[in-house]
């Protein structure tokens, strides 16, 4: 059942193609098997599911709230049901969806719907997409309206911000490149949409290109950095983690959870070896954001020794601070990530050179410690390891010198953490949960 | 009127061990199964949390885990001319409610029984004669062999990841093991547990006596383990909270840590909380279950239909329902006929204090870290001096050093004031305990049956229990404790205070929760309930699994082999039942 086609077909066209434009009418026709089973991996590469199936919800029929900083948005229903899904739209039409951002009618979407990312497919991936939502079973059930207030209620709006921020096309490969780095590119910034949370935003809402990857916010996480900087980067990974890590939600280094844990649940877990290895060879080529990169390296390799020479404070950490976090961290951490902080192989990931611990910006670590986390589910990790929440047990300065213990210990360095960064984030994790 | 459900292939009773296990098996036949449980459900994140559930007081004290005899109790008296009357606090033993059963709150000492120990009736007669055996005592063979039961142990050993130290794998005796044990096909999973410094002592001594001491068997993982459905274990860190408690660090192999990942993910798998099964539905000629009914919190009565009906609840209440629903003919000890509430048993144990001058650090411990001798277990020495029949294992246990209710004083320590405190510090830290596990044999007169004048909350008649110690066992259990004795004065203490096992067994104080019996296998209808598969000799399509299999208790904890026989049943199943469903054994 689970036929897996591999994308690198769909992108083999897209590339040898390249300019050539071929008329719409001439792709018209039965749907093979082939473009259905392809359809059905890309729209689990996409992520589709994410969005549009709700919880305890019927697959793809919407509802889903995504919250923006500028108001709810509600997923819609794409089943094929004619009325209340988008089973009368024309193929042109669904292709205008996801390569415009415009619904039938010149109806604007918001870009919460990724179509800055899915410009960038092939009309044949888009196409065998839509071949696949019209084989899902119609699904009766109304679109919620957006909650938000005016301007952004105003769908005319986003023609502004079209203009300002979306470049439409679709994905043209680089002949300086090889063919592995393109078709990972081609899933990156297509429908794999990474950018939509590891890319920085400016006000509007917008990634800033000139800093894609650099990390960002999504879900009231902080996704880390995928540029290559050895402590808050993928620098330390090799091909194989990355590739390991997408596939199964852990690998040495790290493990997934949160927001993540779900996308690896959802979507990367099913993909083909060459296109994870594809995905895995893009993000090893992005570049770093540190103008010095090298500076400071990291202690590398593990010891199983206990890391007491290491373990000093260092200069930018106040020595008592670090002293309080390390008891804070042997009374309610070191059981599972060890007093070396290396973890449990395979099970506890380690916190050692870790790049969430290391991130620029320590929100999602903390978040993690104030609500727990489960770690990715997946057909070949299926056990879903959990770590408790803290919030009810450590207040807003026992956690701030506990994260900067962690970001500072073992020879991992960071930025130390104030209790005010706790409260802020104890703040919007409360929001998140009373909405 | 009970409302009637939709149909489902089969429903499981109560969703501890064997319910998961069974339910695992039989999902991945394609079968849809249900699994009806009267408590909640329960994960190791947020219930069993490593930041609150080390509290002694909300757990081991106030029972948070188990059952409650408000709502659900057995009634109790020591002999048939007694009124028996309700046990209301939770006392010798301590069932469980909620996904998970006593597999979340047991300590994970994990034992295969001997081989001698599935034969003890012809065993015994063969090696001792006939008269050997005391009037009354009705002790029986299994009907199943080691050998048959062989590799369910191994699988069940695989799916938790037991920690220990193989003693004869293949008939090679290995050094460091237990000699005494059944010859393994292979070892363990894990090596042994890191030792206590108890341990270490215990060793040294019972190696000094003469003895062969190993490592318990231990469902706490030594490392970081994935089991056979490749759910993955961590590693487990001592802190001394198994029995009484979930483990927050996925160390201790419970239902949750070994199935539920795999299990409650499955779409032909389902599990219903909070509801509590009161009959199995029989057809109009008796001989064929067609569903349960339940009843819910807000007392409404469900009807849920199924083709097969597998009994997984605690050993006791398995038999209640068998009484309750009319399933197999109940026993009788006047006229000494029928089968259910038979060959009730349980376990002997006592336990001999030893106070040293070293610093043992008690509360680095692990429910099953211990160091056992096997040497006057089973039959593993020549009972014909001793004139009694079974025997147990005496360990040394560090499971953990918890200030309420494990801590050990002199006798003459002052049980209250500055005097007492000062006798809890200069003792705490410098004392272990010897425990003596004893088998207990099965007696006419000590059985289950329905009681005449108490009821639950459902309006049904409790279970009422009728048992004591019998002579054979105080004289195992008083041979077992000199012996503990001899190697606690090896240990060079300072002092040595043994606590026999005296006079009438009492509900009162807790002792283990190793109740066995009153559904027991064989090979006879007119003395085993179920068949050697656990399959009810009257209602075909009723299973019941448990240690009430057990024809008599042995001189190990039950889980191991309670899990062994869930997986020899799952076999029965998927290899003969599902092929031609009907008596797999003809009566």
């Amino acid at each position: 059942m689970n036929t897996r086609t591999r994308i690198s077909i769909a992108v083999g066209i897209a590339l040898v193609a390249g300019s050539m434009t071929i008329a719409p009418t001439l792709l018209a026709r039965e749907s093979s098997h082939a473009e259905l089973a392809r359809g059905e991996y890309l729209v689990k590469a996409g992520d589709c599911a994410a969005c549009h199936t709700n919880e305890d919800g019927q697959p793809f029929a919407g509802g889903f709230p995504v919250p923006t900083p500028f108001g709810t948005i509600y997923s819609t229903n794409i089943t094929p049901d004619p009325e209340t899904g988008i089973g009368h739209w024309t193929s042109d039409d669904f292709y205008k969806a996801m390569h415009s951002g415009i619904a039938p009618g010149g109806r604007h979407l918001y870009p919460a719907f990724p179509y800055p990312w899915y410009t960038k497919l092939s009309r044949n991936d888009v196409d065998a997409i839509r071949a696949y939502l019209a084989t899902l079973k119609p699904v009766h059930q109304a679109n919620k309206p957006p909650e938000m207030p005016w301007p952004f209620s105003d769908r005319a709006v986003m023609a502004g911000w079209n203009a300002l921020y979306f470049k439409e096309g679709t994905f043209q490969s680089n002949p300086q490149k090889s063919a592995q780095w393109n078709l990972g590119a081609y899933l990156v910034e297509g429908l794999g949409h990474c950018g939509a949370c590891h890319s920085p935003k400016n006000f509007a809402g917008a990634p800033e290109h000139d800093k894609a990857y650099h990390g960002g916010y999504g879900e009231n996480w902080y996704a880390t950095s995928l540029a290559s900087d050895l402590r808050d980067g993928l620098g330390q990974w090799s091909e194989q983690d990355i590739v390991q890590y997408l596939k199964t939600g852990a690998n040495k280094r790290a493990a997934a959870f949160g927001a993540m844990a779900e996308v690896v649940h959802d979507s990367t877990q099913y993909l083909d070896d060459d296109d994870l290895h594809a995905i895995a060879v893009y993000l090893k080529d992005l570049p770093a954001k540190s103008t010095t990169p090298n500076a400071n390296p990291p202690v590398d390799g593990t010891t199983t020794e206990r890391a007491t020479t290491t373990n000093a404070a260092p200069a930018n950490v106040n020595g008592d601070r670090f002293a309080r976090g390390r008891g804070h961290y042997l009374d309610q951490c070191a059981g599972c990530h060890m007093d070396n902080g290396e973890g449990i192989a395979g099970v506890f990931p380690p916190l050692k050179g870790n790049n969430v611990v290391q991130a620029s910006d320590p929100e999602t670590v903390v978040h993690i410690i104030l609500t727990g986390a489960k770690t990715a589910v997946t057909d070949k990790n299926p056990t879903g390891l959990a770590m408790p929440a803290f919030d009810w047990k450590l207040d807003n300065q026992q956690v701030a010198d506990l994260v900067t213990y962690l970001r500072n210990a073992w020879g991992n360095r960071a930025g130390a953490v104030d209790a005010s960064k706790v409260a802020d984030t104890r703040r919007t994790i409360v929001a998140a949960r009373t909405k | 009127m009970a409302t009637r459900l939709p149909h489902v292939d089969v429903v499981l009773v109560g969703f501890g061990w064997t319910a998961s296990i069974l339910a695992q098996e039989l999902t991945d036949e394609g079968l849809n199964v249900l699994a009806i449980e009267r408590g909640s459900f329960r994960d190791t994140v947020p219930d069993f949390a490593t930041t609150q559930i080390q509290d002694e007081l909300r757990y081991a004290v106030r029972n948070e885990l188990f059952e409650e005899p408000e709502r659900e109790t057995l009634t109790f008296r020591n002999s048939m001319d007694q009124t028996a009357l309700p046990m209301r606090h939770l006392g010798s033993f301590k069932p469980a409610a909620g996904a998970g059963g006593a597999g979340v709150h047991w300590n994970g000492q994990n034992w295969r029984f001997l081989p001698t120990d599935f034969v003890t009736r012809s065993h015994t007669e063969q090696r001792y004669g006939k008269n050997f055996i005391p009037a009354g005592m009705t002790i029986q063979d299994w009907g199943i062999t080691y050998d048959d039961l062989e590799p369910f142990y191994d699988r069940f050993e695989y799916l938790c990841g037991i920690s220990g130290q193989a003693g004869n794998v293949n008939g090679e005796i290995q050094a460091g093991g237990n000699p005494f044990e059944g010859p393994r096909k292979r070892g363990f999973p894990l090596p042994p547990l890191k030792r206590s410094y108890g341990t270490v002592l215990f060793d040294k001594a019972a190696k000094e006596v003469g003895y062969k001491p190993f490592p318990c068997p231990a469902a706490n993982t030594s490392e970081a383990y994935k089991n056979i459905y490749g759910v993955q274990m961590g590693q487990c860190t001592f802190c001394g909270f198994c029995e009484w408690f979930g483990c927050g660090n996925y160390s201790k192999s419970s239902p949750q840590t070994t199935v539920f990942p795999v299990l409650l993910k499955k779409d032909n798998f389902k599990l219903r909380t909070h509801a509590s099964v009161t009959k199995v539905l029989l057809d109009n000629t008796g001989k064929r279950a067609t569903g349960v009914v339940y009843v819910d919190l807000q007392g409404r009565e469900y009807e849920q239909p199924a083709d097969l009906v597998i009994l997984t609840a605690f050993a006791q209440h398995n038999v209640h329902l068998m009484l309750l629903s009319g399933i197999g003919k109940p026993y009788d000890p006047v006229k000494n006929e029928g089968v259910v509430g038979r060959n009730y048993a349980y376990q002997i144990t006592s336990s001999v204090d030893v106070f040293l001058n070293d610093v043992v650090n008690p509360f680095m411990g692990a429910g099953a870290l211990g160091q056992a001798i096997d040497e006057f277990n089973g039959d593993n020495f020549d009972h014909g001096p001793e004139k009694f029949i079974g025997g147990g294992y005496i360990a040394l246990w560090t499971t953990g050093g918890r200030p309420i209710l494990q801590h050990h004083l002199p006798k003459d320590a002052p049980k209250w004031g500055s005097g007492w405190k000062k006798a809890m510090k200069d003792n705490y830290l410098r004392t272990v305990s010897l425990a003596t596990h004893g088998s207990v044999m099965s007696y006419r007169d000590a059985y289950l049956d329905l009681d005449p004048t108490y009821r639950d909350v459902y309006g049904n008649p409790l279970l009422r229990l009728t048992f004591d110690f019998h002579d054979n066992e105080h004289r195992m259990s008083n041979f077992l404790t000199d012996k503990a004795q001899g190697i606690a004065k090896a240990m060079k203490a300072r002092e040595i205070h043994a606590n026999p096992r005296k006079g009438h067994y009492t509900i009162v104080p807790y002792q283990t929760t190793h109740n066995t019996g009153g559904a027991a296998m064989g090979t006879d209808p007119r003395t085993s309930a179920v068949n050697r598969y656990l399959q009810s000799w009257d209602v075909p399509n009723v299973f019941v699994v448990g240690s009430c299999a057990f024809p008599q208790n042995a001189g190990y904890n039950p889980t191991g082999t309670v899990g062994a026989l869930a997986y020899w049943t799952a076999h029965a199943l998927r290899t003969q039942y599902l092929k031609k469903p009907g008596p797999l054994v003809s009566a």
